[in-house]
């Protein structure tokens, strides 16, 4: 019973990993570049609907307050890459990384102008309650939490592997130029992958303040993240997901059974272990080309 | 504007172009011996704090900068110099056998971790080295009866053939010290990039696919420029942890080696001076930053955070415009100076290049 509860809140808490990860994955997996500032997306995102929920601040209704918040992020996510990200197009990955972490280093410094370094709760109706199963108590925001991920990881599987947008994205991030000759509109498509991801973060940011309090530092939830992201395979969605459950259910078994200063590291522990023998992730989609 | 006429190989690798340039550096070294004289002990130490933080540029630039190699988890060799520095140094070593001993030791653990790590591409590998990073946090404090854990370690008296020095009682020494191995340091930098080698690190930067048709081995040579580049770091890491005087698993966190990253792409990646160009914004934003906050605003209003922010609103600044960092800029200038009325506006205009994945390789 008690392996059960610690899996079932490790799942909850994995499925935030994920939701972090699978905004990297489909960045990456678009335009070949890593957002190092994801987590802090989440965060401003989790902050952005308890600025509109909260009867502190705006006193919006959570169910009408929730889609303004990822309509503002998706909103803020291609606005970022209109007037920043389009000036690196074709420059190093490297020159992308750093200008996302500073990027996040300034989006801490906001959100903590505006919300102040206090943690703080989402007045959600997420939040309360508990569901008992047969002895098992499961908070309503977890069980939330996993439905909605799963969900949100299989209509983006399907958008990418079916849907004519999606196609065009992926071809937009192996060449960029055949792709333009091609008749995508590259630059747009682009635009319109980072404000996917930055609702996907919106989303992840409001089941995570579901679950508990938030402050500006909850940003570095996303180097978990990459944890997860590396583990199930960068450029595969459900192996995003599934990363983020392996980090997420490691961590409360590891510090079930191991002492106090082993359980932490076990999540990076495993991300090394992977990238030393699988480096592409468990779940790459990648084959190695043979010239 | 002088004209080099290079007619050698020679030439082309000489230490210091002309003998104007040696002049030049002559007499910056001069000002910088004499310079205890001249500034008051807070000042001092402020440009030792300059002069350790350029030592650690330098070292993550051999990496970054020569081999292109980004690296998000040099906070975790800083740790291990500084650390293996001050055991040894309990144990009854000397500092003169202690100290490079504690970079030697740094270089040969960055290499053993470079052998896995060279199979990753960029992003792996920062990913990985963050994660390295975060792990030398935990395992100094799992390694407390070596490490003393969270209640941390002091730095003992540095003794060279009775010479004592001391950070806070005796500055201008240990400035001495400092300005020493920085320039030990700059001049083994200035001469590994006109070996051989050097241009290795350069072609294995560029094009690996290339690097590797001209005969380099890349494995080989990402591992040694891993080794030299995390031996530097250790030195620096040394110092760092002598100028604080004492120090626990929480002063090499991982924002440090965020902030080494970024201090190089400030200054200018991929040049000596640009790791001291870097080293001077990182060292004197936080009191600029003070200054600036009091005339503005007034004193007494505590703004969380703010350091960081400008620091990153700077980096996201100079990336968009100016990726060559201020010593870019430096370069600009002169240039213009030195072709004066033929200068041109688009002489450093960035070709228009499109992104081709890597994902398949």
């Amino acid at each position: 019973m008690e392996v059960l509860q610690l899996l079932v809140s490790g799942l909850a808490n994995g499925c935030v990993y994920g939701l972090i990860a699978l905004g990297f994955v489909l960045i990456y997996k678009a335009t070949e570049q890593v957002n190092f500032a994801q987590g802090d997306f989440m965060m401003l995102g989790a902050f952005i609907t308890l600025g509109l929920t909260n009867a502190h601040y705006m006193g919006l209704p959570f169910w009408v307050a929730a889609p303004l918040a990822i309509a503002i992020m998706a909103v803020l996510g291609y606005l970022l890459d209109f007037f920043v990200l389009r000036h690196l197009f074709g420059q190093s990955q490297t020159a992308v990384v750093i200008l996302t972490i500073a990027l996040g280093f300034v989006i801490r410094f906001v959100a903590g102008l505006i919300w102040t370094h206090e943690p703080q709760t989402l007045e959600s109706p997420l939040a309360i309650g508990d569901i008992n199963i047969g002895g098992l108590v499961l908070g309503r925001a977890d069980v939330a939490v996993i439905v909605v991920t799963v969900l949100l990881t299989f209509f983006l599987y399907q958008f990418f592997q079916r849907t004519k947008l999606g196609l065009a994205m992926q071809a937009a991030s192996q060449n960029q130029m055949a792709a333009y000759f091609m008749g995508i509109p590259v630059k747009r498509v682009q635009g319109m992958i980072w404000g996917l991801s930055g609702a996907v973060a919106a989303v992840a940011g409001i089941l995570f303040a579901s679950k508990g309090a938030i402050d500006p530092n909850a940003g570095l939830l996303g180097i978990k993240a990459f944890a997860a992201a590396v583990i199930g395979g960068f450029g595969s969605l459900p192996g995003a997901l599934m990363g983020g459950l392996i980090v997420g259910v490691i961590e409360p078994f590891a510090s079930y059974y191991f002492p106090a200063g082993y359980s932490q590291i076990a999540p990076y522990a495993l991300l090394l272990f992977v990238l030393v023998f699988r480096p592409h992730g468990l779940f790459s989609q990648v084959r190695t080309k043979k010239v | 504007m002088r004209i080099h006429f290079k007619t050698s190989y020679e030439h082309d690798i000489r230490l210091f172009p002309d003998w104007w340039s040696f002049f030049v550096y002559a007499s910056l070294i001069f000002i910088a011996v004499v310079l205890p004289w001249l500034i008051d002990d807070f000042y001092l130490g402020e440009v030792t704090n300059v002069l350790i933080w350029a030592i650690a540029g330098l070292g993550l630039m051999m990496l970054t900068g020569q081999t292109g190699q980004a690296s998000l988890g040099h906070a975790a060799f800083l740790a291990l110099g500084c650390y293996s520095c001050v055991i040894f140094m309990e144990q009854g070593w000397p500092f003169l056998i202690a100290f490079p001993a504690a970079g030697f030791l740094t270089g040969v653990v960055g290499t053993i971790i470079a052998i896995p790590a060279i199979r990753l591409h960029g992003i792996y590998l920062a990913i990985a080295t963050i994660a390295l990073s975060i792990l030398a946090d935990d395992i100094i404090v799992l390694m407390e009866p070596i490490t003393d854990g969270v209640s941390g370690k002091f730095a003992p008296m540095i003794n060279i053939f009775g010479i004592e020095i001391e950070r806070w009682t005796t500055p201008d020494r240990f400035y001495w010290l400092v300005l020493a191995v920085t320039i030990l340091c700059t001049l083994a930098y200035r001469n590994i990039l006109r070996s051989p080698l050097g241009r290795a690190f350069a072609a294995v930067r560029d094009s690996e696919v290339s690097a590797t048709a001209m005969g380099v081995h890349i494995a080989k040579t990402k591992a040694i420029s891993f080794g030299i580049s995390c031996a530097i770091t250790g030195l620096a890491g040394a110092l760092m942890g002598f100028y604080s005087g004492a120090f626990n698993n929480e002063t090499f966190n991982i924002v440090i080696s965020i902030t080494l990253l970024m201090m190089i792409v400030i200054g200018g990646l991929g040049s000596i001076h640009g790791a001291f160009f870097g080293a001077v914004v990182v060292a004197f934003l936080p009191q600029f930053l003070s200054i600036a906050k009091e005339t503005v605003i007034g004193g007494g209003v505590a703004i969380p955070g703010l350091e960081t922010g400008v620091f990153g609103m700077i980096l996201i600044l100079f990336i968009l415009f100016e990726p060559m960092g201020i010593y870019g800029r430096w370069m600009k200038i002169r240039i213009w100076f030195e072709l004066f009325p033929f200068a041109r506006k688009d002489m450093f205009k960035r070709q228009k290049s499109y992104l081709k994945t890597e994902r398949l390789r």
